[in-house]
């Protein structure tokens, strides 16, 4: 492992909390407001490690280990993720089903950590959070197998080295395509709108929210935390597949790829800023037409 | 192969003992038992040296039924099977000598000690079989075995139904293979199977195109392929747990078994063979889950989820056939292999959560998800060996089902990121065919789970559930280590199959070996990761004991909005659970709403149900059966139950063959 790698397999870890930053200064500069500061994110982290808990009598391990099996799967998830070209630390054929499915494992201890406090509201989120993750599954692994296509390699990291602005002359569709519904899946996954409002006061319209609702202190802080990095690695996906630069010098790409993230930022903040969040009926077509969007890449590259 | 006919002696001789000694039940069950573990521990080890071994043994002795011949053989497909046969054979006695500790009907349990090894043993005989004959006859055994078994509780109408649907299936089946192999046998002349693979090859494609489809049905109707799936959740939910364990984990799997084994004896697969698999695997594994999730009893859930992986086995298959007859080598091994280690993963997590299932079913006295909850704090054990069942039913990495989900993967992304069109077409349908799979699975799993275990009691019989006995606890732990096991040692488990793989192919070991190398490396690599993930863990907590150590750790109750009066029945139920992933699938919505709404100022009781009956059953054989049963009651009229009509029908039918004859 090199030095190049060595900083982008830390990046995350240091910069993700501020993506979030980034999307709630893009918000407040569209309200009006001037909002909280860009790194409100690392102090309410800091606040919250320093804080005690109450756990509910209803719970068991379950609860208390949820918190932890989700942010350590999230954090190997970020180790597999190349970033502005360089190789992750952690490459392989075929990486990328096990990038998916330590999401899997995530989402299952966070929703039986939900289901552990008994209450119906964590349940309610449970079941809507299961419900709209099964229909994404496909829409990124599809996603991701056209990019496959494109390039001719199962790994992630060979995958996004493949690609380059100079891919969008010969299949800009494919590309297009692809982001879109990785957009989708992107926006599903980490409850933004217009599938789930992060700033939403009404349990009963969360979904995200509502299943950690009754954690707190350093099991928050490790929910909160992990959520942030889960934001920056799914993300940074996205961006590796829309805006693929590629200068031949590694410090300059990864520069545009961290400005890259920054716009990212921005155009979540912008979304969050013009559209409400979907009625809870819609959010399935919007999740299918990710799925027919995935497809329709890999039809064109197949003809 | 000494090794195994002992086991299948001791099998035999077991059942003879338990009729023999059945005037001193509780004698006569032991002997069942014990020579159950005696001949399944026997099995399993001929199992593993045949297929680390790679060597075909086989014992020919004539027989003097026409066409029979008493031809066994132990070849490393025989010994995939085998071992998953043999293994939860053992374990589910052991679990089922606890399970029956102090039935009121201590006749009847011994004499199940008789239908479970005659069970075990007909299984055995259908995978070392190598004579059509000898094999119909082990597969009949095997279908009115597991009847008797499966009719255990008779009493019940509802049991009794489930054991009638179940023995037409099976017969149904048996009719396709009939067919099957009297076509094959008058190609071959013989009805050894070595024989029929021999002139497999130069059969014509309007024979063998009529011989899969035969296969397809036959076999599927064991294995529960959708649409001649309805016995298996009437089945599995009725026999006691330990036998649905087995029939569930094995006995199903025996369809995949005589599917594999006359592939082989077709000659090269034509492309739409690949791709027939492939349908059924995603019809059957889709349609699977999703029927399960909207199920509310814990073992027809179980069943339907059944239906589920025999549909990624299928998957599996469908990749490997489609990469068979394109040529992608490659492709075709990592199929092949991913679906026979999915048949022995299944085994070990199904039979598992069967297993738990029936622990959760003796001890609180009810199956029904929606009565049960927070079972964990009181059943620990099967609690956490059930967690550990869900999490490898879902395919989640570290587990063994990661891992045989992953090779199917593998080989579907070798064929897509290097491979001519219809392979990718094939293997982008399978690619997201698991995918939906893997994430329905986990909505259904966290559903089982969470509400059985997790959360407050929904009712009285969950509030003092009787913990599992040691006899039952053991056997649902050393799956549950299994299930860890297969799922660290992945780099090793891969190539070993490869002598399996290549007789699944019917190709020379060589190509199998290479395609499963080319696995190894990435199986490392998730191993690695995974232990990665357990350290990060271990640090993560202790990083939190540290925090919490000197602050205030308070307990409270569960966070409710400010209501004050909370309740149990509050809580999410699996109903409400399963339903907005249920409305998505409009295909699969065959749920009937009962509900009585409050009306005026005081209003009076309310209630809401739903009930999700099965969508073939009702609307294809049961409107069929009927039909049938009208049409065929014309015959009636010719039934009046007196003889001498009986003897003048049988006068008018000698004269007409006599005129026939002369003519």
């Amino acid at each position: 492992m090199n030095v190049l790698s060595l900083t982008t397999l830390l990046l995350p870890f240091v910069c993700a909390p501020a993506l979030l930053g980034i999307i709630n200064k893009t918000k407040a500069f569209f309200a009006g407001r001037k909002g909280v500061p860009v790194l409100q994110a690392y102090f309410e982290l800091w606040k919250l490690l320093h804080k005690g808990a109450v756990y509910s009598r209803t719970t068991t391990w379950v609860f208390r280990a949820g918190p932890m099996i989700g942010l350590a799967c999230v954090m190997l998830a970020a180790a597999l993720a190349p970033f502005g070209g360089v190789r992750s630390a952690i490459a392989f054929p075929c990486d990328l089903i096990l990038f998916a499915y330590l999401f899997g494992v995530m989402r299952f201890v966070t929703v039986l950590a939900a289901l552990d406090t008994g209450s119906s509201f964590e349940g309610m989120g449970a079941s809507r959070e299961v419900a709209f993750s099964a229909l994404a599954e496909p829409a990124l692994l599809v996603g991701l197998a056209a990019v496959a296509r494109l390039t001719g390699s199962c790994s992630l990291s060979d995958m996004f080295q493949g690609l380059s602005l100079g891919t969008y002359l010969h299949a800009g569709p494919v590309l297009v395509l692809v982001g879109g519904a990785l957009l989708i899946v992107f926006l599903t996954e980490n409850a933004r709108i217009p599938v789930d409002d992060p700033n939403t006061h009404l349990e009963l319209t969360m979904i995200h929210e509502v299943m950690v609702l009754d954690h707190s202190g350093p099991d928050f802080a490790f929910i909160l935390y992990g959520a942030a990095l889960k934001l920056w690695v799914l993300g940074s996906l996205l961006i590796h597949v829309v805006a693929p630069v590629r200068t031949g010098h590694a410090g300059l790409d990864i520069a545009a790829a961290l400005c890259a993230m920054a716009g990212l930022g921005v155009l979540v903040g912008i979304i969050e800023s013009c559209m409400a969040r979907l009625r809870l009926v819609r959010v399935p077509r919007l999740l299918m037409g990710a799925v027919v969007l995935s497809a329709l890449a890999f039809v064109l590259l197949l003809r | 192969m000494i090794l195994s006919l002992i086991s299948l002696a001791a099998l035999m001789l077991g059942g003879v003992l338990v009729v023999l000694t059945k005037g001193a039940p509780v004698w006569s069950a032991r002997a069942g038992v014990a020579s159950a573990v005696a001949g399944c521990v026997c099995g399993c080890i001929a199992g593993f040296q045949a297929l680390v071994g790679g060597r075909t043994e086989s014992l020919e002795i004539p027989w003097s039924v026409p066409g029979g011949a008493l031809h066994l053989a132990l070849d490393p497909l025989s010994a995939v099977f085998l071992i998953p046969i043999t293994g939860l054979g053992a374990l589910c006695a052991i679990y089922g000598a606890a399970y029956f500790q102090g039935h009121r009907d201590a006749k009847g349990v011994a004499l199940s000690w008789f239908h479970y090894n005659l069970l075990v043993a007909s299984m055995i005989g259908v995978v070392l079989a190598r004579n059509a004959l000898l094999f119909l006859v082990a597969w009949e055994t095997m279908a009115l075995a597991s009847f008797f078994l499966v009719s255990f509780e008779h009493g019940k109408a509802t049991v009794r139904t489930a054991g009638w649907i179940y023995l037409i299936a099976c017969h149904l089946g048996t009719a396709f293979l009939l067919a099957l192999f009297a076509i094959l046998g008058e190609r071959a002349g013989s009805l050894d199977f070595a024989a029929m693979a021999q002139s497999g090859a130069a059969l014509p494609a309007s024979v063998s195109r009529w011989a899969f489809v035969l296969a397809l049905l036959g076999f599927g109707t064991k294995a529960g392929y959708i649409p001649v799936h309805v016995w298996l959740p009437e089945a599995h939910p009725a026999a006691p747990s330990h036998v649905s364990a087995l029939m569930s984990g094995v006995m199903i799997k025996t369809g995949i078994y005589g599917l594999l084994r006359m592939l082989a004896c077709l000659g090269a697969p034509a492309p739409w063979w690949g791709w027939c698999l492939l349908g059924t695997g995603l019809v059957s594994g889709i349609l699977g889950v999703l029927f399960a999730l909207a199920q509310h009893d814990i073992k027809r859930l179980l069943a339907y989820h059944s239906v589920e992986n025999i549909g990624i086995i299928t998957i599996g298959l469908g990749v490997g056939c489609i990469g068979l007859s394109y040529g992608a080598q490659g492709v075709a091994v990592l199929g092949f292999a991913g679906a026979l280690l999915h048949v022995l993963n299944h085994a070990v997590f199904k039979g598992l959560l069967f297993l738990g299932a029936g622990a959760v079913l003796h001890g609180a006295g009810t199956g029904d998800i929606d009565h049960l909850g927070g079972l964990l704090k009181r059943m620990p054990v099967t609690g956490v060996t059930f967690l550990i069942g869900s999490a490898a039913i879902c395919g989640l990495p570290p587990l063994n089902g990661f891992v045989s989900e992953f090779l199917i993967y593998l080989g579907a992304f070798q064929g897509v990121a290097s491979s001519p069109g219809v392979v990718v077409a094939a293997c982008v349908a399978a690619i997201a065919g698991l995918a939906l799979i893997g994430g329905l699975a986990a909505a259904c799993f966290t559903k089982a789970f969470g509400v059985i275990f997790l959360g407050e009691p929904r009712s009285e019989h969950a509030v003092h559930p009787h913990p599992a006995s040691r006899g039952m606890r053991v056997p649902m732990l050393a799956l549950a280590a299994v299930c860890v096991l297969i799922g660290l040692s992945a780099p090793v488990v891969a190539p070993g199959l490869a002598n399996a793989v290549a007789g699944a192919m019917n190709t020379p070991p060589g190509a199998a070996r290479a395609g499963l190398n080319a696995a190894v490396s990435p199986l490392a690599w998730v191993v690695g990761v995974s232990a990665a993930g357990l350290a990060l863990i271990l640090v993560l907590a202790a990083l939190r004991k540290r925090l919490l150590a000197a602050r205030t750790v308070g307990a409270a109750g569960t966070w409710d909005c400010g209501y004050v009066r909370p309740t149990a029945r509050m809580q999410y139920t699996a109903s409400s659970f399963a339903q907005p992933v249920l409305d998505v699938f409009p295909l699969a919505r065959g749920t009937r709403y009962r509900q009585v709404q409050p009306a005026g100022v005081l209003p009076a009781p309310v209630s809401f149900s739903t009930e999700t009956k099965d969508l073939f059953r009702n609307r294809f054989y049961e409107p069929f059966f009927k039909r049938t049963a009208e049409v065929l009651s014309w015959f009636r009229r010719a039934q009046h139950g007196r003889v001498q009509l009986y003897v003048l029908y049988l006068a008018l039918a000698l004269i007409v063959l006599l005129v026939f004859g002369l003519k």
